[in-house]
Parts: C-alpha cells; structure tokens; sequence
C-alpha cells in the first residue's frame, strides 16, 4: 500500500498518511458493525444507537478539549476528576435552585472546568511539572475535592428538573441532544483548530517547540491556553454527564479519563503533539462506544471491555509508529530521486567521475 | 618559531613503522566532498596535530578513523594491514580511541561509572568490581593532578571537569591511537599543563596521539608532526619544528577568493543597533559592538568561540547575566525571541532542522510562522494571505517547491534553508542575525542567499552574520568582528581584512 504512494508528490503522500487513519478507523467501524450486528440480535435498532450516541457525545465533548492538550505534546489526566466535579456542583446547584435557567447552570459547570483547567496549566508551564505528572497530582487532588464538596452527598434524578435531564432523553431530527452538543463543540474544535492563529500554534508547539519559541509564538501561554479550553470543555462534560447519569455523587465519572484518551489516541492523534484532527478523535470515540456497547449486548465480562480499550490503544500506536516511519522513508527515497535526477541533469565533475 | 623542547631532541633517528596510514581517503556528504582524497600516516610515540579551518574536514577524519562513519573511497592500513573498521567497538579493539569536544557523559552515574561506562571492571563472580574502579580512576585522575572524588555524580561537575573525565575515560582504556579533539577548550592553564605532561608521558610510552586544535600555540608546544587539511583535501604534513604558526596559517587559508561574492557598496548609516558588555557566565564577556544602518558586519572565530551563544542572547534565547542593548537609540531587554521579534530582530539559527522548521509543516505555513499576528486579524487564519507571502518569497529566493503547500520535510536541504530565511525575512527585521546562513546548502543555493543578504543591506537592513567560512566572511561584510574564547578581539574593516589576519586573530596568534 505503502509501495503505491512513491508516484505521488511529497505532499500528496503526507495526506494519504493521515487519510489512511481515517479510512483505517471507517473499516475497522464497519467491520465491528457486522459483527455485532450478526451476534447481538438487538444492536442494529434505533434505540441502541441513540443509546451509543449519548455514550459517544460525553466522550467527544471531552475529547476535544483534550485533544488540544495533546497536540501541544503535554496530557491532561484530570478530565474525569473535572468532569465529576463539575457534574456534581451544576447539579447541586438546579437541585438547590429549581428555577435558573438551564445555561446558567451550564456556566456554572464550565466556570469550574474553566479554573481548574488554568491551574492544570500553570502548574505544567510556570512550575514546569511534566504534564504526566501535574495533571496526574491534580486527578487526585480535584477528585478529592468532589469528596469534600459532596461531603457523602448525592444529588438524585428527582431533585432536578425534567427539562434538564431532557438534554439526556430529547431526540430531535432523531438524534439525542447530547450529541447535537458534541456535534457543535467538535464543529468549533474543528474551526479553531483549522482557522484560528492559535489552534496553528498548538500544532506548531507540539511539532518543534524550540521552532515555536525562535518564532515568537508565546509558547507557555498557548499550553496554559489548551489546558484552559480542555478544563471548561471537562466542564461541560460534567454538565452534560449529570443530565445523562442524574445520581452524581463524589465518584461519579471515575475512570472516564480513559475513554476520552483511548478516542484521542486511536483517533490519531500523535501522542507526542503535533498532529491529529478532530475528525479522526470523533471516529475513535464512536469506535470505542459502539465496541463497548456490543460488548455489553454479547453480555462479556468487564474485563474484556478494559481489555478493549487498553489493546486499542497498543495497537493504534504501534500502526502511528509504522506508519510515520514508512511515510519518513518515502519522504527521503522522494528527496533522494530529486536530487539523483538534479545530478543527472547538471554534468558531472570530472574527478568525480568514477 | 616552535619551541624544541627536551622530549623532542631524544626522538631516534629512524622512526618506528606507522601505526596508521591513510591512502586517498574520501568521505561524501550528499554530493559534499568532506574528506577529499586525503593521505598521511600516524607514527606510534609522536604527538601529531591535524590542523584545519571549520569544515576543512578534521571531524569527517576522526569519524572514518572511529569507525563511525564509513569512508567512500580509500584505504585504511593499521599496523601495515589493510583494514575496514566498520564499526566504533573494531576501532576500539584496534586500540583507537577519541575523546570528544563535546562531552558524553551519563549524568546521573557516578565520575567511576562513566569511566568505565560499558566495560565494568567485573570480580571473580561476575559482579561489578566497585573498588577496581574507584581505584583506576582515582589512579588516572591522580595522574592528570585532579581533584575528583571518583563517587562525584556527573550531575554535579563543571565542564572543565567533564572534559577531564572524557581524558580519563580515553586514558583509562589501553589506547595505541588517542585521539583528543580540542582537549583544552574548558581547562584551565594549570590543567592544560597536566593534561600536557600526561600526553607527553603517553607519547614517551609509545601511544600515537592525534591532537586537534585551533590553538596553535599548543599545536607549537606539543607536536612532533603537523598536518594541515583545507577543504577537505590534504595539503602538508611535514615535522613541527620545520612550520612556523605564520606558515601553518598560510597553508591553512589558501583559499581561492575568485568565487567572490556579490556584495555591493552602500552608503552606511547610523547606529541602528548596539551592544555594551554583553556577558554569560563561562560563555562570552565583554562584548561591545555597534552595527549600522545598512551595514554586513561578520562576527568571525572558531566553533565554540562564543558567537552563536551571543547572538542567541541578544534575540532572547538565552538571558545575559550583563550588559546593555539599544536598538535605535531605545534600550532594549531582551527578554524571549517574541519581544525581540516586535522590536524588529530576527535570527536565524544555526540548527535549521531543530531551531528553524516545523518539518511536517507546509512551506507556507513555516514561511507566516514569524508574523502571523500581522497576516490574521482577530486571531482568525487566513491561509491565501499565506500561501501569497509563501509564494512572494518562493519567487524571490528562488525555492525550488511544486507549490507553497509542499511540505518542508520533502524540500532539499538548501530549499529549506531559503524557507527558513523567507521566514524571518517576512517579519521585515531592521537588524538581522544570520548564524551560519549557508551552512551545508548547494553552492547555487549559496549564491541566492548571498545575493539576497547583499540586496537587503542595500535597502538598509542591518545585518550581523556568523559564518565559519573566511571568504563568504570576506567577501559578504563591510566590518569583521572576530571572536576568540568569548571575547572580542579584533575588528577589521573590509580592507584590512584577509583571510590570515582573521585566522590569526581567532587563533591567537600575532597576524602573519
């Protein structure tokens, strides 16, 4: 397959590579779609789908936040402790105050995502803690804090308005509201990715941060920036994860980090920053929810779901790892006919000459 | 004018067989002759310099003999046999071994550890003999008269003292062949004398040592043979006592200067920029220079002569410890290459492909990187704005690409030079820093970019250029600086200048 790319240009090739992603994930799509279609006698109905839709949406919303963290070569660990955070105070708060207005509440959520999103942030570019590690501090730390603010808690779906936990249960034109919301932030994440100076910059960071740094990008603030819009995106999630889960209690979303990562990284993007697209996150998100949600049709066990999950992502990083060196290969076997075929053109030296 | 000392009277008559002999040796670098048919030999008990301007292909030379690199054409011959060393550990089993400029040391191990980093001294058991080591090392630090504790972690050493432990690391094994490349770049003079004695002493017991400097009054004081390469061919090879340091850089320069480069006369203007005692601790000190308006002024010496660290101070790379900028009259801090960028400097680094391009990146997208706040308003891209910058540029520079889309990764290596040149030109600096603009490019490639850099002077861009070659230094400036371990120690005006005199200033030596 690889062998077919040598006609192209340069660039023609560099898109094929990222194309193969994409169309990599479509088949492997299609093909658990048979699958469980033959196995799972109720997974091809439309109440399934909207069931793997609401799964899809959370995870997407998060996603692209996260993704802009991973672009620019640092990782956020602490989405599900923002998420649960944020779920259980917006929560609270329509519990508390039946009457605000549903995107008052929503604010609310993501003012908290917001926050704790800039301190994940300074913590990795003014106190320079790898990001592992800082986001891994604060996954323990905001987790702690939804022990704290819960104090044992726990808001229960008949303390909140029926038209919030409606965002869960609507479907308009057919599709659960959910995921019109992860549809619109994937939209915006795509947009400021592609059309904004600084989705350019994440990209630019993640590839070559010395490059960034001589080029007068302000390196630092643009990191503080993505983990900023992956907090508030958390938040939102949180949001949106207490309409579709409305019993949030201190726990709630333990261990969603590892969805959202699993769909970044089999969505293709690289985990060492620089490229992916939104696109591709949302591919791997509904490739993980529908997998999941067979699964859970076929009645395994969860181990094989964790098992999923963890597999998916080995093998989606050892196909980046293959892929990217082929692509180099072709790139310098390109580089090599150029400059054979400029040699040929231009008379040799005469002590060159053999 | 080499001082005979009593080591070198004692020599016999007849000398022993070679132990190295190289017989045309060539070594290409992507159509690059680096190493050009060069023959000499290597005599066991003789201390021999190799002697060279940068990139007259010393570094090649000590690569092919380590067996890092791989020669094209040639013939090695070791102890009278023709032999390949393919690899580093054959070279090492032939008893050749090269301690490096550069340290390579393992941080976080111990000064013993790294000695013997690969090769542990091992007990009966098959454990690692921790006394043995200490021992040896303590043995050979307490030889070259250091002040080590073997237990010392790396982490915590100087760089006069790595550069003693790369010695000791050399030392420790039995070497028929040391090689030391610039041995004494860190030391101090106590230091260089030990490190001297100790090499006499390896020279008295039969060790060849081949000694790269370019201090040439260490070439005078410890060499028996010297032999000098240009351009990568080699051009003598004669008994130290018989050159003179004013020879030795005669034969070292003899460059042609008829490929001349095109810099046109201009009118100079005033002061657009100016420095005052630019220091950084161990790197550079007291560095004052003014530039002006429409000017070319090189900032020549040798690699490591502090250059580059001074022009990566001044655009806010690195911070100054001291020193005042003005630029324009306005004092400047430096502060981060975003805030010397909106004051008008540009730099182009030294290290194209790590400091210059985004590689995965498209020649557009490289070519805005420096002034994408100007091209999108709002923060909102607007990538025809870039693909016409890209293009305005691919015309003017004469980049060879099927279209600004193409990404940089595929462009040869003197088409991503011009990329990363279009790049900074797109900011419209009033001062430019070029730091080794034509570095491994083609020499088509060269001559567009000295025909740029000479077009912009003439417009009235200032421009401050670091380059390692002595007539692009010659023919491209109006005013040569020349740098020699850190300082500023000679100023030459375009007439004045030749290529001995600025060797000479860089090396150290009275002008020829």
């Amino acid at each position: 397959m690889i062998a077919e790319l040598r006609g192209l240009k340069p660039q023609q090739i560099a898109a094929a590579a990222f194309r193969l992603r994409e169309i990599g994930l479509v088949i492997a799509l299609g093909a658990a779609v048979v699958f469980f279609a033959i196995r799972a006698p109720n997974f091809l109905t439309v109440g399934n789908w909207q069931d793997i839709a609401r799964d899809v949406a959370i995870v997407v919303v998060v996603a692209v936040g996260e993704t802009m963290v991973v672009l620019t070569r640092n990782i956020d660990l602490s989405v599900a402790s923002i998420v649960g955070l944020s779920a259980y105070i917006s929560a609270d708060y329509l519990a508390s105050h039946p009457g605000t207005a549903l995107g008052v509440a929503a604010l609310i959520a993501v003012g908290v995502g917001t926050v704790l999103g800039f301190v994940n942030g300074l913590l990795v570019v003014v106190a320079r803690i790898p990001a592992i590690i800082a986001t891994l501090a604060t996954l323990a730390i905001y987790r702690g804090l939804s022990f704290q603010v819960t104090a044992g808690d726990q808001v229960s779906a008949f303390q909140l308005p029926d038209r919030f936990l409606d965002l869960a249960a609507s479907k308009p034109l057919g599709l659960p509201t959910l995921a019109w919301f992860a549809f619109a932030v994937a939209i915006a994440g795509s947009a400021v990715l592609r059309w904004t100076r600084w989705g350019r910059d994440f990209y630019a960071i993640g590839s070559n941060p010395e490059a960034a740094r001589f080029a007068g990008i302000p390196v630092g603030r643009r990191i503080i920036l993505a983990f900023t819009i992956c907090g508030a995106l958390s938040g939102l999630g949180g949001f949106l994860w207490a309409s579709r889960f409305p019993n949030v209690d201190a726990v709630a979303a333990t261990d969603f980090e590892l969805d959202v990562i699993t769909a970044v990284v089999i969505g293709g993007v690289n985990v060492f920053g620089g490229s992916g697209t939104i696109f591709g996150v949302v591919l791997g998100a509904v490739l993980v929810a529908t997998i999941q949600d067979g699964f859970t049709l076929l009645r395994l066990s969860e181990f094989w779901k964790m098992f999923f999950n963890g597999a998916a992502i080995v093998v989606a990083v050892t196909i980046d790892a293959l892929v990217t060196r082929r692509l180099q290969d072709a790139l310098r076997r390109r580089r090599a006919e150029v400059l054979a075929a400029r040699h040929a053109a231009a008379p040799p030296r005469p002590e060159a000459a053999p | 004018m080499a001082v005979d000392d009593d080591n070198r009277v004692r020599r016999t008559p007849s000398p022993p067989a070679p132990l190295v002999e190289l017989h045309g040796v060539s070594r290409s670098y992507g159509g690059v002759r680096a190493v050009d048919g060069v023959s000499f030999s290597v005599r066991p008990g003789t201390v021999h310099a190799l002697v060279g301007e940068n990139g007259a292909g010393k570094s090649t030379l000590v690569k092919i003999l380590t067996g890092i690199v791989q020669l094209d054409e040639g013939e090695l011959v070791i102890d009278g046999e023709s032999r390949r060393v393919g690899d580093a550990q054959t070279a090492h089993r032939l008893g050749i071994v090269a301690m490096y400029q550069e340290p390579t040391v393992f941080q976080d191990l111990t000064v013993a550890e790294n000695v013997f980093a690969g090769r542990h001294i091992r007990t009966r058991l098959g454990t690692v003999d921790w006394r043995a080591m200490r021992r040896e090392t303590a043995r050979i630090l307490g030889e070259l008269g250091v002040e080590i504790d073997p237990d010392t972690p790396v982490r915590g050493l100087g760089v006069a003292d790595r550069q003693l432990l790369e010695i000791t690391k050399a030392l420790s094994s039995s070497a028929r062949l040391l090689i030391m490349d610039e041995p004494t770049a860190a030391l101090s003079s106590h230091e260089v004398e030990n490190l001297f004695a100790t090499i006499r002493r390896l020279r008295d017991r039969g060790v060849a040592v081949l000694y790269i400097s370019h201090r040439l009054e260490e070439v005078g004081e410890l060499a028996d043979i010297v032999t000098i390469l240009r351009d990568g061919r080699h051009i003598e090879t004669r008994a130290a006592n018989e050159l003179s340091q004013g020879e030795i850089i005669r034969l070292m320069v003899g460059r042609s200067l008829d490929q001349l480069f095109p810099k046109e006369d201009v009118e100079v203007g005033d002061v657009v920029f100016k420095a005052e005692g630019l220091s950084r601790g161990g790197l550079f000190a007291d560095v004052s220079f003014e530039l002006h308006r429409g000017e070319i002024v090189a900032l020549a010496g040798f690699v490591g002569s502090g250059r580059t660290e001074v022009a990566r101070a001044i655009f806010g790379v690195d911070p100054l410890d001291e020193g005042q900028l003005w630029i324009e009259g306005r004092p400047f801090r430096p502060r981060s290459p975003r805030r010397a960028l909106r004051r008008g400097l540009a730099y182009l680094p030294e290290d194209r492909i790590h400091q210059g391009l985004i590689q995965p990146m498209s020649i557009s997208r490289n070519a805005s990187m420096a002034v994408l706040p100007g091209l999108t308003p709002g923060g909102i891209l607007r990538p025809w704005r870039e693909t016409a910058l890209a293009r305005r540029f691919m015309e003017q520079l004469r980049i060879k690409a099927s279209s600004p889309s193409q990404i940089v990764q595929s462009l040869s290596g003197g088409n991503q030079q011009k990329v990363v040149l279009s790049k900074w030109l797109a900011a419209e600096p009033r001062v430019l820093l070029l730091d080794e603009p034509t570095h491994g490019v083609d020499v088509g490639t060269k001559a567009d970019v000295h025909r740029e850099i000479s077009r912009l002077a003439a417009q009235g861009l200032t421009i401050l250029l670091i380059s390692s070659e002595l007539p692009e230094v010659l023919g491209m400036s109006d005013r040569i600086l020349v740098m020699r371990e850190g300082r500023l120690v000679a100023e030459l005006s375009r007439a004045d200048a030749t290529q001995e005199r600025v060797i000479a200033a860089a090396a150290g030596v009275a002008a020829a």
